[in-house]
């Protein structure tokens, strides 16, 4: 009974080990390129960890301004994420506790993000000419709040739902108005729920990549735009890749380690109620 | 202090009425509390007070300026709700502060008013703590707090000790009576709990179906009941009702049971129920205006004896709960212990006439009330 009880454990350890080798080493892998020379990471058979640690794929990166495109997209998705969240939030706490647009309301807003980006990225494009907005910061902005409005909507409509009306309506009597009850009371109760949707948000920004590749040209190029263009005709920079891959991982994980407990939280919305 | 005056209230939420034109007026100072079953509209009418529902007809007038139209914040009113409603980001202190900040008073004021508050409530040492770390005792205080530290001309309290266990819920009941007495505000409390109403209250508003079926000093509706829903609703153990008949037997007006037995009134109430001899009635007596017949005394004047066998007994400790059955209709009465103690005994009953009231089973109203007092 013991013994059984023991290989049972052993055996979700090992599992449990596999499984986190299998997600973890394409990220190891990609590290470890970004560390080795260009005889390392074509040599044959491969070698596992770089000689020695070198950091002149990341020296080129900052000598030829490439990481500008870090802080193009930290720019453009940090702005968009606070723009769709200050906005969505109200239209979430407006559709919560108004029935704002009736009952189908926030069903439609949803579907509007179910739209593939591919089939309006070229209407997009044409009236961003006339607009003038191409490769500029406003342009990509824009169009970022408004792709992930619709999310944040309907996430945070799920949180504030939750949150008791009393505690609102207590509030009114007590003496506040409407935007003190939504910055006072709304905000700080559905703080998880808000920084959850938030990275979320964020990490869509961050990641794009068809509408920066199509809006983009030199001046606001974001990070996964620049990675794509170390993948050349004669050859692909895989150090460069490698590199450039790395510090554009280093926001997200900083963002997700910080929030690591309400993204759990935010997960799970709606699977325990409490 | 205010002075609050309904007028033909109505409130609707779709086609469903509420509210079906209240009319009622609360002096300054008073306690009054709405009590009524669940449904009954008692909490709509305190939101509508409150400027938390709008009122489709009629007008709401404190102190003489119609409210209706005003926001929550600018009617002056301190409520207190039923789950406690205290921000958990927020520490004691700043949760009972959170109405003083939200009116801009200056940070001294708030400190000291906040903690005479706190003081008043037993509750200082908690001032640094947040909700989470109180229990529900604590919590119920803090939200009173919350109340009491703003000079508000109306208190609401919606059914606030409804989420306490019994202990705890007598003691704040004796606090929130204390304090009333103390603050002397106006104020006004749901309950579906008629302890609560009648323990608390200067006036007892009982509601029913969006109505007020009765309003009243504690004591005139449980004397005095306007209709059977009164009767029964106020008392615990709930008033027993018996389908009878009055008929004048030997000079004296009689309740003549289905099974044949008897109660005999006394003279002074046989001359006032002449009017409604012959007819079938509902008889009300009150579990505690039974009492056990003691063979070496004489019954005192306007009782009537019965004697009954007990089929089931409910020992409370203090008083003995025995029920029986007239016709088909099971009856309890309210005893000393240790008077009755299995069932399948016979007793006899001496039943107090002058208490009892008589309804009519048409419309549901008491013909007539006792005209003794509760003693």
């Amino acid at each position: 009974m013991r013994a059984d009880k023991g290989t049972g454990l052993a055996l979700r350890y090992v599992a449990a080990v596999a499984v986190t080798i299998v997600f973890l080493f394409p990220i190891y892998w990609l590290a470890s390129i970004s560390f080795k020379t260009p005889d390392e990471i074509f040599a044959s058979p491969p070698a596992w960890w770089p000689e020695q640690i070198q950091f002149a794929n990341y020296a080129v990166l900052f000598k030829d301004g490439d990481v500008v495109t870090i802080w193009n997209s930290l720019v453009i998705a940090s702005v968009s994420t606070v723009c769709a969240m200050l906005l969505g939030t109200m239209c979430a706490y407006s559709i919560a506790r108004f029935r704002t647009g009736g009952n189908l309301f926030s069903d439609w807003i949803i579907s509007n993000r179910m739209i593939p980006p591919i089939v309006i990225v070229f209407p997009v494009f044409l009236l961003y000419v006339r607009l003038g907005w191409v490769d500029t910061y406003i342009g990509l902005i824009v169009l970022y709040t408004a792709f992930n409005l619709p999310y944040v909507i309907w996430m945070m409509r799920g949180y504030i739902q939750d949150i008791p009306l009393e505690l609102e309506e207590s509030a009114l009597v007590d003496g506040c108005t409407r935007w003190q009850v939504f910055w006072k009371v709304v905000l700080p109760m559905a703080r998880g729920g808000l920084f959850a949707t938030a990275v979320f948000t964020f990490v869509f920004a961050w990641n794009e990549f068809i509408f920066a590749l199509v809006l983009t040209r030199s001046e606001v190029t974001t990070f996964p735009v620049q990675v794509t263009h170390y993948f050349g005709g004669q050859s692909n920079f895989w150090a460069k890749i490698a590199a450039m891959s790395m510090l554009g991982t280093v926001p997200i994980f900083i963002a997700v380690a910080l929030l690591q407990r309400f993204l759990v939280r935010g997960i799970s919305l709606g699977a325990v109620k409490g | 202090m205010a002075r609050l005056s309904i007028r033909g209230l109505h409130k609707f939420y779709g086609k469903f009425e509420a509210l079906k034109g209240i009319d009622l007026d609360i002096a300054e100072g008073e306690f009054c509390v709405f009590v009524g079953p669940s449904g009954c509209g008692k909490s709509t009418l305190l939101r509508t007070i409150a400027g938390l529902e709008d009122v489709d007809d009629g007008a709401i007038d404190i102190d003489g300026e119609v409210v209706n139209t005003l926001r929550p914040r600018d009617r002056n009113i301190a409520m207190v709700f039923q789950n406690y409603a205290l921000y958990p980001y927020l520490t004691v202190f700043e949760n009972i502060a959170f109405g003083l900040r939200a009116r801009k008073t200056p940070d001294t004021q708030v400190r000291e008013r906040v903690g005479r508050a706190a003081e008043m409530l037993g509750i200082t040492a908690l001032l640094d703590r947040t909700p989470r770390q109180l229990s529900g005792g604590q919590r119920q205080r803090v939200a009173i707090g919350r109340a009491v530290v703003r000079d508000a001309r109306l208190f609401l309290f919606d059914e606030p000790l409804s989420n306490l266990d019994a202990q705890l819920r007598d003691g704040m009941r004796a606090e929130i009576k204390r304090l009333h007495q103390e603050i002397g505000k106006t104020t006004i409390y749901v309950t579906h709990d008629q302890i609560e109403a009648m323990t608390l209250a200067d006036r007892i508003v009982l509601m029913r179906d969006g109505l007020i079926e009765q309003q009243g000093a504690p004591l005139d509706l449980f004397e005095r009941p306007a209709t059977r829903f009164v009767a029964s609703f106020l008392g615990s153990p709930q008033m027993n009702f018996m389908p009878c008949r009055l008929e004048r037997r030997d000079g004296a007006a009689t309740i003549v049971f289905a099974d044949g037995r008897t109660l005999a009134f006394g003279a002074e109430r046989s001359a006032d129920l002449s009017a409604h001899e012959g007819r079938d009635l509902v008889i009300g007596i009150r579990p505690e205006h039974m009492s056990r017949a003691l063979p070496d005394r004489p019954p005192a004047a306007g009782a009537a004896p019965i004697s009954v066998l007990v089929d089931l007994v409910q020992p409370t400790g203090t008083r003995t709960y025995a029920q029986f059955r007239i016709g088909e209709v099971e009856v309890t009465v309210e005893l000393p212990a240790h008077i009755v103690e299995h069932p399948g005994t016979t007793i006899d009953l001496l039943v107090d006439m002058t208490r009892v009231v008589l309804i009519d089973p048409k419309t549901d109203k008491v013909l007539s009330n006792g005209t003794g007092e509760t003693g």
